[in-house]
């Protein structure tokens, strides 16, 4: 499979949130401001990537030989679930700038579905653990780009007058509409 | 105990219009969004989410006095996933096209924000009963407002309803409304018109329409992170930084 291909397309073309709605609620909730939804970002960067490479060896040395594989989605929420925490104290005890850059932002990500969702994707699209860390990592990107996107696009719409009914989510829902239309462009070059 | 706010009438009224997950609380927006390209998607994706919601109420409910409070949120994930595989398992057997459509979402339903937010809020700690009934009420609150925006993407999107052919030959489908742009679209008219709907009960109530959900932060998925604290919901964290 052509690595470049592959990043392109989980970064761009199937954009991870405007075009599989994965990872809406974190999009939606944390892109008031730009800098906390660029923390968020690449919070979602790190732990999918560690998700998807540890749930790809789990997957493939555990599951599989013993033929356990109806078990994933238990065994991926809680490998999530374990791996934030683990992320957590470790960036706590030894990387600590890193860890007051990110810290706030991990124990939501357990509740993104874009990490659980990108886990079973590997094991749907028959992924081996090489290529699913790789995906993880360009869907993380994609991510992060079109968070950061929406977090510019809503600090701008502070100073415009927006009708009463649309204000707080339905524009923000509008926004992302647009977003959607226009990152659907790539999937017809 | 039961006041009259856990009456099962009023949980299923509670779920299905004043809390309703979808319109009112804006949880599980994944698969609201996802999953309701068509309204036989929209139903079965509903239903399923229904069905795990009212087992894990009741099954959280009835061990609510043997789970130590501080493993309650693993607890409860691994309750929710066993009966996620149970639905994954009943529904590749008895129902695969709805099964293939709905894809990598049935196994996503894990991490609902509805459910976990309905253990975390109501059936951690009432009874069983009115778990179930609470259960029930926010899962037919979900299916409704699935089928609502599932309907109106099918009709302008592809001028049918359940398949079935209802517009005039002569009107030419806007196919955007099935593709994940129309998903956004339809959502934020939904959310409009409730807001329009809700600014006259905001004075009484002070809800506050222009807020991300119901001012209740209890019933959010998240707050079983974040405890109630919300410099942690990273909005406010944010702000702190730009003050400080």
């Amino acid at each position: 499979m052509n690595i470049m291909l592959l990043a392109l397309s989980a970064a761009l073309i199937n954009n991870v949130v405007l075009s599989q709605f994965l990872g809406i609620c974190a999009f939606l909730g944390v892109s008031k401001k730009s800098r906390s939804a660029v923390g968020m970002g690449f919070a979602v960067t790190f732990v999918l990537t560690l998700a998807s490479l540890v749930c790809g060896i789990i997957y493939h040395f555990l599951l599989v030989p013993f033929g356990l594989e109806y078990l994933k989605t238990i065994a991926f929420i809680l490998i999530v679930a374990a791996l934030v925490q683990f992320v957590e104290m470790f960036l706590k005890k030894f990387v600590k700038s890193l860890y007051d850059a990110l810290g706030i932002y991990l124990p939501l990500i357990t509740t993104n579905c874009a990490v659980l969702g990108v886990a079973l994707l590997n094991v749907q699209k028959d992924y081996d653990i090489l290529t699913g860390t790789v995906y993880g990592f360009f869907t993380a990107i994609g991510f992060l780009i079109s968070i950061a996107i929406l977090s510019y696009i809503r600090e701008k719409m502070e100073f415009n007058n927006v009708p009463k009914a649309f204000q707080g989510f339905p524009i923000v829902m509008i926004t992302a509409a647009l977003m959607s239309i226009a990152f659907f462009g790539f999937s017809s070059f | 105990m039961t006041d009259k706010k856990d009456k099962p009438l009023e949980r299923i009224w509670n779920g299905i219009y004043v809390e309703n997950p979808v319109f009112c609380l804006i949880l599980g927006m994944c698969p609201t969004l996802a999953t309701t390209t068509s309204a036989t998607n929209a139903i079965g994706m509903g239903l399923s989410t229904t069905a795990i919601l009212v087992a894990s109420n009741l099954m959280i409910s009835l061990l609510k006095g043997i789970i130590p409070n501080r493993m309650r949120i693993p607890s409860y994930i691994v309750i929710i996933a066993s009966f996620v595989t149970i639905v994954e398992f009943l529904m590749e057997g008895f129902f695969p096209s709805v099964y293939a459509a709905l894809g990598i979402y049935i196994p996503l339903i894990v991490v609902n924000c509805i459910i976990m937010g309905r253990a975390e809020a109501y059936a951690g700690k009432k009874g069983p009963v009115e778990s179930i009934f609470d259960g029930l009420g926010m899962g037919l609150g979900f299916t409704l407002a699935l089928l609502l925006i599932g309907s109106v993407r099918e009709i302008v999107g592809a001028g049918t309803v359940f398949g079935i052919r209802i517009t005039p030959a002569a009107y030419e489908p806007v196919n955007i409304f099935i593709l994940a742009p129309g998903a956004f679209l339809v959502m934020a008219f939904f959310v409009a018109v409730m807001n329009k709907l809700k600014i006259g009960a905001a004075r009484r109530t002070g809800w506050d329409p222009t807020e991300n959900g119901c001012s209740d932060c209890s019933s959010c998925a998240r707050h079983s992170v974040c405890g109630g604290k919300k410099a942690v919901s990273g909005e406010e964290a944010g702000m702190k930084e730009v003050q400080a």
